[in-house]
């Protein structure tokens, strides 16, 4: 754990790349997406700079952002109810009217919020890599190396067909960044952007007043592209494990990745807590005939049926003699008795009456939306 | 600047609760771990909250540390309250000289001025090692509507326990005639919960009176005390007083023993007990531990249970109730038991009608508790309790009604 360090001040994109998961962002953003039990994707983002000490933090909304200010409130689950610092959101409207285009434009519209932080550093991350890291250390790369941008990577294996929003780095001999491509048609090993950089705040506002005055908004196109001759553009190699929600399947996927119990220590450890709204909720409860594997159950679940690799989210009931495999169910779903259910992913509150039988597939789950009733 | 309050909550807080032993070792009864993610302390806060409550001072004495942590700010109550709010009160050094509390009478009485401040109409005192949930504003309305000096909160208890609390005998009004503690003959069988509403003017006043009394009887060299159900409801009584018995219908258990304190816990899995702890509308809120949700692996079979977030479970669990953080490994067996936050039981060990403290090693081979029917005699049979911060090595067991509080 870090003590506080003004001098870093954290800009989180609540809504970059919304579209790839276009079912579950309907009514919300790609931060406020329910995660791995009890979290949304945000949390990951913020705790990851409280835990490395900023206590300053910029939440960059666009649309559909009622979800996200309720899961936010004033910061206080997040400790960032700050007077020195502390969390903030900021709307989403363009100068030149309407919502934003572009991290260019978003970080345009909002630098009077950047301009008054005593910060000397700025780092961005979005929502849709999840993962736990300790930005001190990229902190320091970023300084030794004299870099302008350090951007936050990981070697792993990408396929284009399954990763479309990922963006590929490539390195010179002397470490620079010299090409960078957004969802390019290969697979394999590729150096992967964790959509994670450093940039001191001076050299920031020279760019984003410079993208202003020639009306450019695509930072990954414009700057990283564009720009890495003129530029000195660092990677930062992150070792831990990560993972990318870049569709439905992908995000069923890394919800259940969590069942691995190395996976899952590497994302949840000890000395960097993620942070969530509290519930308040009572333990879960198992009842009589309930029969539970390899599954991730959170708080105020009453579980009298069979659950087997699945992540069940807080506040959950499932009935007697029904059954529910390879599916992710989320808050408040209420499923009845003599059920089964298979491959299946619901959304917030989704009600199930008895002995109904849904089936989706392991690649391809079926997703039943808010407040669905079956 | 302080606005003036309806109501004021005080929570006597500083019982050491000597006979649960070592559970409460290093801290105040009120901070013992209860129900998989609350402790004691959480049932009374929580009350207040729901129940419009928003001042409350917490006197604490015994073991302050880890009380005095938990309760921070109050947030996790939402009594962080710019007016109001709670506020820990321990003893404290005046120019008269520093005392402890003499009693819990004295305890409010030393904090008299915090209770000035707010101006009450009414001051709520409550203990801290009650499991309930209770709407104090029924109990003030109550309180109002008799023009009550004292309201004294009740529960019809069954007449063969009645000799172990305060009875009340009242008049058909439920007016109380007569208080008695712990009678050998109980003329009835309405116990004391020691959840009391005064009207703040009369309390202020006995309590002067009884600290006045009572130090006067000490210079003598006489017996004298400085408690609430012994002296100042009694005087209230020999002077006529108008004191009302409100009798509560719900769930109530008082957890003063190791014993109840493991029944207690073991209520919330019977369906017929009515404490809902997922009741929406009546939350009992406690200070989060900011875990991961639970585990449960491959070679877990878990029944009748309720298991807390950061848990890891991959033995056997039935009849049992985990804490945050606990760790079952696969081949470990735990039935009819209670585990504290952190503790670690490995492959191996049995865990049966016990209670283990938080952060806790179980080793493979330990064998803790016995199930009633493996004893011969039934008197011999009791729970088995290892307290916090305690390794069992294998190979070793703790047997019914034994207390382990070092590492074995």
């Amino acid at each position: 754990m870090s003590s506080v360090n003004y001098n870093v001040l954290g800009l989180i994109f609540a809504s970059m790349h919304d579209s790839y998961v276009s079912e579950l962002t309907k009514q919300r953003t790609m931060g406020s997406i329910p995660f791995g039990g009890r979290y949304r994707l945000i949390d990951f983002p913020l705790s990851n700079f409280v835990n490395s000490g900023v206590s300053e933090v910029g939440v960059i909304t666009k649309s559909n952002y009622g979800s996200l200010l309720d899961h936010l409130g004033s910061g206080r689950d997040w400790d960032l109810a700050r007077k020195k610092g502390g969390l903030h959101l900021l709307p989403p409207y363009s100068q030149t009217g309407g919502i934003y285009q572009g991290r260019l434009d978003a970080l345009s519209n909002i630098w009077s919020f950047v301009e008054h932080s005593k910060a000397q550093y700025v780092i961005l991350s979005n929502c849709d890599v999840v993962t736990t890291i300790d930005f001190n250390s990229v902190l320091r790369q970023h300084k030794e190396t004299g870099a302008d941008i350090t951007l936050v990577y990981s070697k792993a294996f990408y396929d284009s067909e399954k990763n479309p929003s990922t963006t590929i780095l490539q390195f010179g001999e002397d470490n620079r960044v010299n090409d960078v491509m957004v969802a390019p048609k290969i697979s394999g090993e590729c150096n992967q952007w964790l959509e994670m950089l450093i940039i001191s705040k001076d050299f920031l506002k020279q760019i984003v007043s410079d993208a202003a005055s020639r009306n450019i908004y695509s930072f990954t196109r414009e700057i990283l592209q564009n720009r890495n001759s003129d530029y000195k553009i660092m990677g930062y190699e992150h070792k831990e494990f990560f993972v990318r929600i870049d569709s439905v399947e992908g995000y069923f996927a890394a919800n259940k990745m969590l069942l691995d119990s190395e996976k899952r220590n590497a994302l949840f450890k000890n000395n960097m807590p993620v942070y969530t709204k509290v519930g308040d909720n009572g333990p879960a409860k198992y009842g009589l005939e309930s029969n539970i594997k390899n599954s991730l159950i959170a708080d105020g679940c009453i579980i009298e049926g069979t659950v087997e690799n699945s992540v069940i989210f807080r506040g959950v009931r499932i009935g007697k003699d029904t059954v529910v495999r390879d599916s992710v169910i989320m808050q408040g779903t209420v499923i009845g008795s003599n059920c089964s259910i298979t491959s299946i992913i619901t959304d917030k509150n989704v009600e199930i009456s008895d002995e109904k039988v849904l089936t989706g597939s392991e690649t391809y789950p079926v997703y039943i939306t808010k407040n669905g009733k079956i | 600047m302080y606005t003036k309050k309806k109501v004021v909550a005080m929570l006597l807080a500083g019982g050491q609760g000597s006979r649960l032993y070592a559970l409460t070792k290093n801290v105040a009864k009120p901070a013992v771990p209860y129900g998989g993610k609350y402790r004691l302390i959480d049932f009374p806060l929580s009350n207040c909250t729901n129940s419009g409550i928003d001042t409350v001072g917490v006197l604490t004495q015994y073991q302050p540390l880890v009380l005095n942590e938990y309760i921070g700010n109050g947030q996790p109550w939402d009594l962080d309250k710019m007016n109001g709010g709670v506020h820990v009160l321990p003893p404290y050094e005046s120019q008269a000289g520093a005392s402890w509390y003499e009693g819990t009478a004295n305890a409010i009485y030393q904090n008299m001025n915090f209770i000035r401040r707010y101006d009450p109409e009414y001051v709520v005192v409550l203990g801290g090692d009650h499991i309930y949930k209770m709407d104090y504003s029924k109990m003030v309305d109550f309180h109002i509507a008799n023009d009550a000096d004292c309201t004294i909160s009740v529960i019809d208890v069954p007449l063969a326990e009645a000799s172990r609390f305060g009875i009340m005998i009242c008049d058909e009004n439920k007016k109380v005639i007569d208080f008695v503690e712990k009678p050998k003959e109980p003329k009835s069988t309405l116990a004391s919960m020691g959840i009391y509403v005064f009207s703040w003017k009369k309390l202020e006043k006995y309590l002067i009176e009884n600290e006045n009394d009572a130090n006067e009887k000490r210079e003598r060299g006489e017996k004298w005390s400085k408690d609430f159900g012994k002296d100042i409801i009694t005087s209230m009584l020999r002077d006529k007083q108008r004191l009302f018995a409100y009798e509560f219908e719900g769930y109530w258990k008082d957890v003063g023993t190791l014993d109840s304190l493991w029944e207690a816990n073991m209520d919330l899995l019977s369906p017929s007990v009515p404490l809902d702890l997922y009741d929406k509308s009546w939350k009992i809120y406690s200070r989060s531990s900011y875990m991961p949700p639970q585990y449960i692996g491959d070679n877990a079979q878990v029944e009748n249970s309720m298991i807390s977030e950061g848990s890891c479970v991959d033995g056997s669990v039935d009849f049992s109730i985990l804490f945050a953080g606990v760790t079952v490994e696969k081949g470990a067996t735990v039935n009819y038991s209670i585990i504290m936050p952190g503790t670690v039981i490995k492959a191996g060990a049995v865990i049966e009608y016990s209670i283990v403290g938080s952060d806790c090693v179980i080793e493979g081979g330990a064998h803790i508790g016995k199930r009633p029917e493996q004893v011969d005699n039934r008197d011999d049979w009791g729970i088995a309790v290892v307290g916090h911060n305690v390794t069992v090595s294998g190979g070793k067991s703790v047997e019914p009604k034994q207390i382990i509080g070092e590492n074995i």
